[in-house]
């Protein structure tokens, strides 16, 4: 079977994609009350790190299986 | 309670949660083909993974929101629950306790009690387990609704066995190792959701010297207030924070309670078996930064009008389990909402997985096949484990409605686990080191720590007993009485072991070999070179340990 950090790296990928995604949508069209420290944009750059460290756990397992 | 608004990234992330551990457990299903798959994982897992599972069993309803919202309540207090009240029982695990549950290749903790006593010994062990099992796994059901219902307004009800039947799906399908799979994908999904709200919550603030310079001295420290009990949160002394947490509560808990220990018994060999508790003990003593620090932001924000911040209130009581809960609300947007809500939401159902998976498992060997059917066959095993996982689940909701009546998830926890790991660790203890102990002083100490326990309790809350003499100090909190309880069981069932051992058979030392300090030969099970060794990473493990309490005293 594929391990288990092959399975890590494909959730954090795709939920790093929604979160990065949704937080260009809330750029261009800020919603009328924003969040505290909403000028941080924390959502742009998390979703960045998740979508970076999702990568890695991809590559690094794509071809292995484990018994 | 309030309603809070999700957008459609938010859905997505929860729906994309949901229809992941499904379908992990769905592709799983192929793979679990014995009763040793389903229970075991197969014995093939690294120390990695029995490593994160390990620590992710314990993360559930009661290390997120349940310790953030004592933070609010206690202080910096309560990180004495991940230092003193976790690593030192991890290192014991691991380099002492582990060599022989380990080379016994037993399936459970009662099953060890059998080898090392007899089988009422076991039957009572698994019972007890079996009950406080179901009970705390009621607590994460209640957690779980509390999220839902709070963030997406939901029916308290429905969320729950909507929550309920989500594990019970993916755990029947194959076991334990959906069950550490999941707990593994948890882990991640909790430090990357989470860990925003302790960075903005610092941020607000100014600083993390700022957030501790802030809130009052006796919730910023861990130890000079231990003196007097009037002078710190939890209003306990630093003799019940160390006997009652950090020896029997923590050694009951991270010794002998199955749920966690059983992540251990999945590793592939005994190094990756010993390295398990050892690995987790690192990432345990950074937990506190998810889940103290916010507490303690929380408590910054509600005590200064101009922040707008409160915690949500339950008929006019504070519910300080929404501590987190409602930071997330303050902080994240759109998308990352979502995300919080769904490391939650993981760590409860990995909890509820991390229970229903070790329930299974004590039921089918421990009970069924010990006293029920003996010749139970593999498949008959495998089709047990399967239908005892869903009787579970729905036993389990019946005690979430329990749950949802304690004033706080912690004390609820430490209550339970006073009832029973306590009196079980002087068992555990005397029968691993002291050879001459017998079958039948194990079974009547035991006994005796759990009834004793369980009348204390009745006793302090019908108001028969003074709290003040149990915990030898005044003024006393909840706290504090669970620690204090658990500290007298646990010297109640030692004492009582050790006078009925002196009169009754003991057993021949041949039968002891492998399951007793000094008839084993501990070095020929693990002659490995010293950097591999599982002995030098504990050692570093308790100097980072030491340095913590030193540095926050």
């Amino acid at each position: 079977m594929k391990p288990i950090w092959y399975f890590v790296g494909i959730l954090l990928f795709i939920m790093g994609s929604i979160v990065l995604l949704a937080g260009l949508y809330t750029w261009f069209y800020p919603p009328p009350e924003q969040k505290i420290l909403a000028y941080l944009h924390p959502d742009l750059w998390w979703g960045a790190v998740m979508i970076i460290a999702g990568t890695i756990f991809l590559l690094t397992n794509r071809k292995k299986t484990v018994a | 309670m309030s309603t809070i608004g999700l957008t459609l990234a938010d859905w997505l992330i929860i729906f994309i949660y949901f229809a992941f551990i499904l379908g992990l457990g769905y592709y799983l299903k192929r793979f679990t083909k014995s009763q040793e798959d389903f229970f075991m994982a197969g014995r093939k897992n690294s120390s990695w993974v029995a490593g994160l599972a390990f620590l992710s069993a314990n993360l559930g309803a009661l290390e997120l929101m349940g310790m953030a919202g004592n933070t609010y309540k206690y202080g910096m207090y309560v990180a004495h629950f991940y230092w003193v009240g976790a690593i030192p029982a991890m290192l014991f695990l691991a380099i002492y306790m582990m060599p022989f549950y380990y080379s016994s290749r037993v399936h459970s903790v009662p099953g060890y009690l059998k080898w090392r006593f007899d089988e009422k010994t076991r039957v009572l062990n698994a019972i007890a387990f079996a009950i406080m099992t179901l009970l705390v796994s009621g607590i994460n059901l209640y957690a779980m609704a509390l999220v839902l219902h709070t963030f997406l307004g939901w029916n308290w009800h429905i969320c729950m066995w909507a929550s309920a039947l989500t594990v019970a799906m993916y755990v029947s399908m194959s076991g334990l190792l959906s069950a550490i799979f999941t707990e593994i994908v948890q882990f991640f999904l909790i430090w990357f959701g989470l860990f925003l709200v302790t960075f903005l919550g610092i941020v607000e603030i100014g600083s993390l010297r700022e957030v501790f310079e802030r809130v009052p001295q006796s919730f910023s420290t861990l130890w000079s207030t231990s003196m007097d009990p009037s002078q710190n949160g939890m209003q306990v002394t630093w003799a019940g924070v160390v006997l009652g947490l950090g020896f029997v509560l923590s050694f009951g808990y991270w010794t002998t309670d199955f749920l966690v220990v059983q992540r251990a018994f999945s590793a592939k060999d005994m190094r990756s078996a010993r390295m398990t508790p050892i690995i987790a003990s690192f990432f345990k003593m950074a937990v506190p930064f998810l889940v103290i620090i916010p507490g303690l932001v929380a408590l910054i924000l509600a005590s200064d009008p101009k922040y707008g911040f409160s915690l949500l209130k339950d008929g006019g009581q504070i519910n300080y389990d929404s501590t987190l809960p409602m930071l997330i609300a303050r902080y994240y947007p759109s998308g990352l909402a979502g995300l919080g809500i769904t490391a939650l939401l993981a760590g409860f159902m990995a909890g509820q997985a991390g229970n229903i998976s070790a329930f299974n498992t004590v039921w089918t060997y421990d009970i069924y096949r010990s006293v029920i059917n003996k010749n139970a066959s593999d498949d008959s095993l495998l089709r047990m484990g399967r239908v005892t996982t869903i009787v579970g689940i729905v036993l389990s909701v019946g005690t979430a409605y329990w749950a949802k009546s304690a004033p706080s998830i912690m004390d609820y926890m430490q209550a339970i686990f006073s009832w029973v790991n306590a009196p079980l660790f002087a068992t555990m203890l005397l029968g691993m080191f002291v050879w001459w102990i017998t079958p039948t002083g194990a079974f009547w100490g035991l006994v005796s720590g759990m009834v004793s326990s369980f009348t204390l309790f009745l006793a302090v809350k019908f108001n028969w007993l003074n709290p003040q003499i149990l915990a030898l100090s005044s003024p006393v909190s909840d706290m504090a009485i669970n620690f204090w309880r658990a500290w007298w069981a646990w010297l109640i069932c030692f004492t009582v072991t050790i006078l009925v051992s002196f009169h009754t058979k003991k057993k021949p030392k041949e039968e002891l070999v492998g399951l007793v300090w000094g008839m084993t030969d501990v070095q020929a099970l693990d002659a490995l070179p010293w950097i591999k060794r599982p002995e030098f990473y504990a050692a570093i493990s308790v100097t980072i340990f030491i340095a913590l309490n030193i540095y926050f005293w």
